[in-house]
């Protein structure tokens, strides 16, 4: 059975900085854009990099401040300062 | 009965406006898009202005500077009118506490004398700098296009008028209240040797016609040497002789220079990369004024740092223009 990480956002400006962010550091993720809401998946491992958000964004960003567009993720959930990594370990 | 929800997706028809799906596809364009592109008109002027007959309105021949579209230039920190006020309301609000704070308990009037009049002649006469910077950075926001260049000067002179009047504020702390520290202040930029300089340098540049010969003398050259000669190394200084208070007053300045630079090195990465006539003429400014900028500095750097800040303050500064792809001048490339 394939074991998705997943990070789900609500569609919204914010959001549009960290799927690009996303998707430029995990290539192989696929994005599903819902009614409201932006979907990203991918196989095993999903990582969020601070460093390439703050280029995004142009400014200095918390990982936790992702938190409030955040509506669910699947994976076990490994965070520090620089990163936010969604990863199914077994 | 049973109830049966169904979801129904709307499909948007178009993501953004039409100047940006041009641009970037028709994809959701960011808020700083939206705000800063295709914004001022380019065509169809009917007067020349009063002030520059010979020109248009939005005339890019206001510059030797020759950029096929300057909307190339871009903000990395993506400031338009709402981010921009935002982040300055926050830095404001901390800065507003460390007044008050200072104020509160006295911690400028309780310094040594000598301390405060130190203070008062090197640190509070940069107000009237600060006033040039203004009106130089509002003067290149009127002449240059885009609206993403106009942008970035317009918050810079708004800003340059914030920290002018951080910088009264710390002179009518030293007064206690009252303008005459100020005054005094006045009086040192205007007859103090170590200001003329620099009086001189700001001056002078007041009168530039080429505004990107103006944002380079003014935001790369000048600022690049007093920026981090006034408030790092004489900051540093006033700190090892007693008066590590003032920082918590100028704490805005630095944070307020790091994030500038930012810009400032990008617009020339920007504007170097498009040709090499460009690179010449940058140069040429570079070789101008930026000796004259340290020459500006040295009779202020000599009473508040010694001349050897200054010195690693413009090595400093090359080190950055190297990184740009420029040189310093008198040095090969």
């Amino acid at each position: 059975m394939k074991q998705l990480a997943f990070i789900v956002f609500q569609d919204n400006d914010n959001a549009r900085y960290l799927v690009d962010a996303i998707t430029q550091d995990n290539p192989h993720a696929e994005v599903q854009y819902q009614p409201a809401m932006i979907r990203i998946q991918a196989e095993k491992r999903l990582e969020i990099r601070r460093a390439t958000v703050e280029e995004m964004i142009g400014r200095e960003w918390d990982v936790q401040e992702m938190l409030i567009d955040v509506i669910s993720i699947g994976g076990n959930v490994a965070e520090d300062d620089d990163s936010f990594v969604l990863e199914w370990k077994n | 009965m049973s109830v049966e929800i169904k979801t129904n997706t709307v499909e948007t028809l178009r993501h953004t406006y039409g100047n940006l799906q041009r641009r970037f596809g028709d994809k959701p364009a960011s808020r700083y898009q939206e705000a800063s592109y295709d914004i001022e008109a380019t065509t169809n002027f009917h007067y020349r202005p009063l002030w520059d007959p010979q020109r248009q309105l939005n005339d890019p021949s206001r510059t030797a500077i020759r950029m096929v579209d300057w909307h190339a230039v871009t903000d990395p920190r993506q400031y338009f009118y709402g981010a921009y006020v935002q982040t300055r309301a926050r830095m404001q609000e901390a800065t507003e506490h460390a007044y008050s704070f200072c104020e509160k308990r006295g911690l400028l009037s309780r310094l040594p004398e000598a301390l405060q009049q130190k203070i008062l002649r090197c640190l509070v006469p940069l107000r009237h700098a600060e006033m040039g910077a203004n009106m130089n950075n509002s003067g290149i926001a009127g002449d240059c296009i885009a609206g993403t260049m106009t942008q970035l000067h317009i918050y810079q002179a708004m800003d340059r008028l914030g920290i002018g009047q951080y910088l009264s504020r710390i002179g009518l702390l030293l007064g206690e209240g009252s303008g005459s520290a100020l005054d005094q202040a006045k009086a040192y930029w205007m007859d103090d040797p170590i200001w003329q300089g620099l009086r001189r340098y700001v001056e002078d540049s007041l009168v530039i016609k080429d505004w990107f010969e103006l944002a380079l003398a003014q935001n790369l050259l000048l600022d690049g040497m007093s920026y981090p000669l006034m408030y790092q190394r004489f900051d540093q200084q006033l700190g090892e002789e007693g008066a590590a208070d003032l920082s918590m007053l100028t704490e805005f300045m630095r944070d307020w220079y790091a994030e500038s630079t930012r810009w400032v090195d990008a617009m020339l990465k920007v504007v170097l990369a498009e040709s090499a006539e460009n690179r010449e003429q940058i140069q040429a400014w570079v070789d101008t004024w930026e000796p004259r900028a340290y020459a500006a500095l040295q009779p202020l750097a000599e009473a508040a740092t010694g001349q050897v800040a200054l010195d690693e303050v413009r090595a400093a500064l090359a080190a950055r223009l190297h990184k740009l792809g420029l040189r310093r001048p008198g040095v090969a490339a």
